[in-house]
């Protein structure tokens, strides 16, 4: 176990440096530059501005700069953002992500497991078939349709929750559901696939030889069964919902790192994107690596043993 | 029942099956009898009906099966009328199944000691501890070593003859009455299949449970079964003792299936395989099913479907070679010579019972 752990953590640091080093070049080669007014600026002026964050040096000098910089967590100054380091802003702004997306996780994927297991429970009926339109408008609406419906219906007309801003359970609500669609619909579509095709199998033929009823056999033969390989989609579902996250947290104007990432783009600036870059990786690293585990304690098959 | 020494009677069992297609004639009219404490082969190719004529019995047939009629009477009651619940009450305890491929019939999360617990804790509401008990004595006495140790391991820790041996343990766990096999070595290696046909013989000798064994495979039938009933197309086209289907076959599709058999002395030689494929049973022939890949077919063979000839009190072959006004055949060369093994098997049975009766009557002087 020990050595497995070991393994994972060095071909995650392994992929965070590659990741490192492909955005600092590819931000470098991007046209444009992080100055508003160039126009207005003297050629001394410029000069000045790009000793100060170090752009007048060689491109390997300010690559192994940063590449320092990042393995003791810092990303650099930001360039808008009033010159607050990159890793204060990300790390004043994580709070609020990291609610909605884990919010929206944690509901998406227990709502779809029902869904998709009602489904496959009742396969052929007009249950399954109402569950699989649900999966069907969970994958196909997006996710900014969704939370701008919400913002007008549930926020706007019926007002049982904030249209916007952040500040408690409440702000939460609309957001988590804005992004808890797509998990929901793709968690629920696995499920039921997982679920039928286990509900065929040898095995439940051989709990019906037995005698067990219908009740039992989902219960102690089935679910477990079906829900093991779920944990496999939770990367994938984790990537759906940071990228969702972006667009869901600027029609809900929360102050998250998606929201940033969405104001560094449209400004070119380069320290904060790249920043959030490697800590979007980092936490997919992460939930992959989780995931695993979780997977490896969960499947007797393949338990780790050494 | 009919007879006193039947545990199970199966009459006039006709099971369709709706499909896209139309209606799959799966079962057409069949009956046979299970005796007490005998095992019965059910033999046939692929397709000929056996899987669905055991769930029919089960009662596990898919959703698209209709009973277009029939009865299955297990002790004085119709195992068709029964509601899926009263099944399940019978599943597991007095009728139990062993399937075909012991690498996906167990479930691969469970341990295989709560397996084989399950069907004590479902039908005899015992508490786990005393399940468990049970269910390692039976451990041992399907010949699993260090039991103890293993009662807590699961399925893919084990070879696929040792997960057979486990199914196995599951189904006889209540001892049931009525064993089902459903081509249970047909998925395991040869010298693995002659040890679980041997557990099979040993635990039946020590449980008295009477055994429906199907299989496509003539081979593994005659040092297991008593008697043996042959399927073609979903009819039972023959049937008798193991000694008249293997010696005295009067079918042309009995035949088919002795010649295709591999046995000592053709080992290495190529085995002539019935020619043809079975019939569509969406619209089974009028006649004989068999009439269109039947060398000795006759004119009637395409009209009209034979009756059960009489060959013996237990031997009846539905073949209109036995009519009397049929033509005499010959049959192909090595169903000759089983058939001269045969006359001298009689013999020699006559003469044993001669000097039995002789002896005794010794005995009595
Ligand atoms: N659920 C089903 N729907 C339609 N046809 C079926 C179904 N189950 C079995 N059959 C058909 O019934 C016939 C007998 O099948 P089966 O009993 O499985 O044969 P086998 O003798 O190989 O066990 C086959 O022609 C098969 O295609
Ligand atoms: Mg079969």
């Amino acid at each position: 176990m020990a050595k497995y752990l070991a393994k994972r953590i060095f071909y995650i640091i392994l992929t965070l440096f590659i990741v490192t080093t492909a955005t600092f070049f590819l931000m470098k080669f991007m046209p444009g530059t992080p100055l508003t007014n160039q126009a207005k600026l003297t050629p001394g002026q410029i000069h000045q501005i790009y000793k100060q964050y170090g752009l007048d040096k060689p491109l390997w000098q300010q690559y192994l700069v940063y590449l320092g910089g990042v393995v003791h967590g810092n990303f650099g100054t930001s360039f808008q953002f009033s010159n607050q380091p990159v890793s204060y802003l990300i790390g004043s702004r994580m709070g609020p992500s990291l609610t909605i997306g884990g919010e929206a996780m944690v509901v998406g994927v227990l709502a779809g497991l029902v869904v998709g297991a009602i489904g496959a429970i009742k396969a052929n009926t007009w249950v399954d078939t109402t569950a699989t339109i649900i999966s069907i408008l969970g994958v196909s609406i997006p996710s900014f349709v969704l939370a701008v419906l919400l913002q007008y219906y549930l926020g706007l007309k019926l007002r049982w929750f904030p249209i916007a801003d952040w500040g408690g359970f409440m702000y939460t609500v609309l957001p988590t559901l804005a992004l808890a669609a797509s998990p929901l619909a793709e968690t629920a579509r696995f499920m039921r696939t997982q679920m039928v095709d286990v509900l065929s199998s040898d095995y439940i033929e051989l709990a019906k030889a037995k005698g067990m009823g219908k009740v039992g056999i989902i219960y102690h033969h089935a679910l477990r069964n079906s829900l093991i390989p779920v944990v496999t989609i939770v990367g994938p579902l984790a990537v759906g919902i940071m990228t969702g996250s972006m667009v869901v947290e600027n029609i809900f104007s929360i102050p998250g790192i998606g929201e940033q990432f969405v104001k560094s783009v449209l400004t070119n600036d380069y320290p904060t994107i790249m920043g959030l870059t490697i800590v979007y990786c980092a936490m997919l690293c992460v939930v992959l690596l989780i995931t695993d585990i979780v997977y490896g304690i969960i499947d007797p098959r393949i338990r780790i043993n050494k | 029942m009919e007879n006193a020494n039947d545990i199970l009677e199966v009459r006039n069992l006709k099971i369709n099956f709706k499909t896209y297609a139309g209606t799959v004639k799966a079962i057409r009219d069949i009956s046979f009898d299970l005796r007490k404490g005998e095992t019965l082969a059910i033999v046939g190719e692929s397709g000929s009906g056996k899987s669905v004529t055991t769930r029919s019995i089960m009662g596990l047939n898919a959703e698209n099966a209709v009973i277009d009629g029939g009865t299955i009477m297990y002790k004085d009651q119709d195992l068709l009328k029964k509601t899926r619940k009263q099944m399940d009450q019978i599943r597991g305890r007095d009728i139990a199944e062993i399937f075909q491929d012991p690498m996906t019939s167990l479930d691969p999360t469970m341990k295989i000691g709560k397996q084989i617990a399950e069907p004590l804790i479902i039908h005899k509401g015992m508490k786990r501890e005393k399940a468990y008990a049970q269910a390692l004595e039976m451990m041992k006495l399907v010949g699993i070593d260090n039991a103890k140790e293993r009662i807590n391991d699961y399925p893919h820790q084990f070879s696929g003859g040792m997960r057979q041996r486990i199914v196995i343990a599951i189904a006889l766990v209540n001892y049931p009455e009525i064993l089902i096999a459903d081509e249970p070595t047909t998925a395991l290696d040869v010298t693995i299949q002659a040890q679980i046909l041997d557990l099979m013989k040993e635990l039946q000798a020590k449980t008295n449970t009477s055994i429906i064994f199907i299989t496509h495979d003539l081979g593994v039938v005659a040092g297991m079964a008593d008697r043996v009933a042959v399927m073609y197309a979903g009819k039972i086209v023959e049937y008798g003792t193991v000694d008249e289907i293997f010696y005295n076959p009067k079918h042309p599709y009995t035949w088919g299936l002795l010649n295709s058999m591999p046995t000592m002395d053709t080992s290495g030689t190529e085995l002539p395989s019935i020619p043809g494929t079975p019939p569509d049973l969406l619209d089974p022939p009028k006649g004989d099913a068999f009439a269109a890949r039947n060398q000795y077919a006759l004119e009637i063979d395409t009209k009209q479907q034979p009756p059960f000839f009489k060959v013996s009190d237990t031997h009846y072959a539905a073949t209109w070679l036995l009519d009397p006004r049929a033509p005499k055949v010959t049959p192909p060369d090595p169903i000759i010579e089983r058939q001269k093994h045969y006359a001298q098997l009689t013999h020699e049975a006559i003469d044993k019972s001669r000097g039995k009766h002789i002896e005794e009557q010794e005995e009595q002087l």
